[in-house]
């Protein structure tokens, strides 16, 4: 294992997607950018045209632990957050116990240092028990080791209006942000699928656009009423782009995260009632696609956030209606994004570094990540062969899970290395 | 016939004539002093039910019986989550017993396609039913019955016949079966229900809709009274039973006003006094019974197609395409059996 103090000489890498150049590492930061370096004793890394972007940056991951271990765990998912290019995620806080007190955060966050394969900023409950009932002890997280400045109830709705009022206004205090889950509880109870003309087919129960887009209106009005900053999750619908388009056109301060398998994926996979396509908010149309691309490109929504959401294989080896939600996308979300918005013209790569790594690094305030490639800046970075093309295989992950959409789907891409403070947890794509 | 029967959407018009053909020739059987035919001896078909339904159950027992076939009835109530043991698990003991056929019912849509595509089991798994997306042997009894009494020709579809299906559209299986079905054999379907009770994309569906019974009625060779549960006013679809009946029941007034020859269906059971009065159900115009008899009859044909009825015992399957031979109406196929 290399030492912080080792150096590491990066030979002819594009920098996000520029001319290659040499990038010199040392002491946990970029030491020296130029052509021709010559850094005698360093280890050597050739790049081979590889792209050089700064430590990609989760802004929502599920660890599940503590409580589903069964399923992932800190050191598996920061090992897979490290081959996926990542090196810092934000870790939900739909844990079992959750993640509601400053003890439980500071265990996440400890064990996350530990290991050292990505750094985690745990994410704080914002209602005891995620019951949207009483406000947890905000400040406390914050206060605490891990300070938490991203807060949310994901897997859940903050829906009753005045406790996200109070959220909002009461994280001013310490500039954290409230990532809402929005789903209108009511309009989705027992919701299977997106609603529309495939769930009129395969009657399965519908998951209409409005139960997000509806929570998403209200709350961007609640933000602009008490002043605060709101974070929307996950956002799935082109309702929701314009509803984000106009808040932001306001001057209000909202920011918005799309995953990876809503820029890919639609309702129409649901029709093998296979439910490695389950999850939550449901995959939606070929429109809402389209529009959710646009938004990223356009800057409507900030950033690319994976919800990587493992679940056991027994959870998703039954019938639709009794499989659980979500997908892993920590080990496809770079392949997933330079297929629909690179390949595609949508976004270059210093865009893609933006959306991936800078814009979630400012939202959850997280110092030391996001940062510029440039001389004295933390050594945070990953090398990316983007002329590779491979079918994904689960059985490579190294997520504890394996509930991915895309096995057998051929992807771009490949994170051939990712340097944390300059030290290699993926090299030739492989985990150190 | 292809290997399974998962989803009346996937017969094609020739299939769907072939099984209402043959199931003309069983109910021929039906008349006679034995009713059985040896065509399945040694065939074992298992039927799975995941929610309570003994109408269905005990016309697909009957069925099989009247084929020779061993009948396994396997009743898993409730979900597979809180029986603590999964679809998968009991797939996999289904497999390891021999099961032919499995006829399988189960509250959550999609579980028969999953239990045909995903590899647990290698025999043939018709749909009896999944949650609110079909129920194909229903569909194809009720074009049996309509068939029988709206052209009265084997080998025809119902052409130009003008179908009407009205009730709870959205939670029902039977009602998202006929339209494919009766669509495929040139039927003009449409449906009437409170826009509450019409699913969100409707409108890609191939047939009309309508929030008007008294509009459609006079244009009806059929018109189909599904059951409406009562619990559904406590979700706001509509305000109060008394309401619904007298905007969407069928009662003799309505009926009146319907084409002389033309025939009142329920796939039952019926709420009397709810979407139906008992006038009406008791008509001579009601085919409710009559649905009945013919459920077996469809069923018998499904099962016998599917199984390749005199082919050898799997893992040889049905012939893809319609090209499954059709019963001697003689019964003499004892030899051809094993």
């Amino acid at each position: 294992m290399t030492e912080p103090d080792d150096k590491t000489l990066i030979r002819g890498a594009r920098l996000l997607g520029g001319e290659p150049q040499d990038v010199l590492l040392a002491d946990g930061t970029v030491q020296e950018i130029g052509r021709g370096i010559e850094a005698p004793g360093a280890e050597v890394v050739e790049a081979q045209g590889g792209i050089l972007l700064p430590g990609l940056v989760d802004l929502h991951t599920h660890l599940r632990e503590p409580g589903r271990e069964d399923s992932e765990t800190v050191l598996t998912g920061t090992r897979a957050a490290a081959k996926g290019g990542y090196t810092a995620v934000h870790a939900m806080a739909n844990t079992f116990p959750v993640a509601d007190t400053a003890g439980v955060v500071e265990q996440v966050w400890r064990l996350g240092k530990e290991y050292g394969y990505c750094d985690v900023r745990p994410v704080g409950a914002v209602t005891v028990g995620l019951e949207g009932k009483q406000l947890a002890e905000l400040g406390a997280m914050h206060d605490s080791a891990a300070g938490v400045r991203v807060f949310s109830d994901d897997g859940k709705c903050v829906d009753d209006a005045v406790i996200m009022r109070r959220a909002l206004e009461y994280v001013k205090a310490f500039d954290g942000v409230v990532a809402q889950h929005a789903q209108e509880p009511r309009l989705t109870e027992g919701a299977q699928m997106n609603e529309g003309t495939v769930s009129a087919e395969l009657g399965l129960a519908g998951w209409p656009a409005v139960a997000e887009e509806s929570i998403i209106a209200r709350d961007v009005l609640l933000a602009a009423h008490v002043g605060s900053r709101v974070h929307i999750c996950h956002l799935s619908t082109a309702g929701s782009v314009e509803i984000v388009r106009w808040a932001k056109s306001k001057g209000w301060n909202v920011t918005a995260e799309v995953t990876p398998h809503h820029l890919l994926l639609t309702d129409e996979m649901v029709r093998s009632y296979n439910p490695v396509y389950k999850v939550n908010p449901p995959l939606r149309t070929e429109a809402d696609v389209m529009a959710l691309r646009e938004a990223l490109a356009d800057g409507t929504i900030d950033c690319v956030a994976t919800d990587h959401a493992p679940h056991p294989h027994e959870d998703k080896d039954c019938e639709w209606g009794a499989a659980a939600m979500g997908m892993v996308g920590l080990e496809t979300a770079l392949s997933v994004v330079q297929h629909t918005m690179v390949e595609t013209g949508l976004l270059d790569w210093a865009q893609v570094a933006d959306r991936m790594s800078h814009r979630p690094a400012a939202i959850g305030r997280l110092e030391g990540h996001g940062r510029p490639v440039a001389h004295g800046e933390p050594a945070n970075l990953v090398l990316v062969d983007a002329a590779y093309r491979g079918q994904v295989d689960p059985a490579g992950f190294a997520s504890r899970s394996a509930n991915t959409p895309y096995e057998g789907r051929e992807l771009p891409g490949r994170v051939t290395h990712t340097w944390l403070r300059g030290r290699a947890t993926v090299v030739d794509g492989v985990l150190r | 016939m292809k290997r399974h029967l998962i989803s009346a959407a996937d017969l094609t018009r020739d299939d769907a004539v072939l099984i209402l053909d043959t199931a003309e020739e069983m109910a021929r059987f039906a008349d006679r002093p034995i009713k059985k035919l040896p065509t399945l001896r040694g065939r074992t078909i298992v039927n799975l039910f995941f929610e309570d339904s003994t109408r269905t159950r005990i016309s697909f027992e009957a069925a099989a019986k009247r084929l020779s076939a061993d009948v396994i009835n396997f009743s898993a109530k409730g979900s597979s989550v809180s029986k603590g043991e999964s679809l998968k698990d009991t797939a996999l003991t289904l497999e390891a017993m021999g099961a032919d056929a499995v006829v399988i019912r189960h509250g959550d849509s999609g579980a028969p396609h999953r239990l045909a595509t995903s590899g647990w089991i290698g025999g043939s798994v018709v749909n009896a039913g999944d949650g609110t997306h079909e129920h194909p042997t229903q569909a194809l009894l009720d074009a049996f019955t309509m068939r029988r009494r709206l052209v009265g020709a084997e080998g025809a579809g119902l052409d130009g016949r003008r179908i009407t299906i009205v009730g709870d559209i959205l939670h029902s299986r039977v009602a998202r079966s006929n339209v494919h079905l009766l669509s495929t054999l040139g039927a003009h379907v449409t449906l009437v229900a409170p826009p509450t009770l019409l699913p969100i994309g409707v409108e890609s569906w191939p047939c009309e809709v309508s929030y008007d019974l008294d509009a459609v009625l006079a244009k009806s060779d059929a018109v189909m009274m599904l059951r409406v549960q009562r619990e559904r006013m406590n979700a706001a679809f509509f305000p109060t039973e008394r309401e619904y009946a007298r905007r969407y029941g069928l009662d003799g007034e309505r009926m009146a006003r319907m084409p002389e020859r033309s025939i009142v269906m329920h796939p039952g059971p019926m709420n009397r006094g709810m979407e139906i009065t008992a006038e009406v159900a008791d008509s001579p115009r009601c085919t409710a019974v009559e649905q009945v008899a013919n459920g077996v009859s469809i069923r018998m044909a499904v099962m016998y197609l599917l199984l390749g009825g005199a082919e050898p015992a799997r893992p040889a399957p049905a012939p893809e395409g319609g090209a499954a031979s059709r019963p001697h109406a003689g019964g003499s196929r004892t030899k051809e059996d094993h």
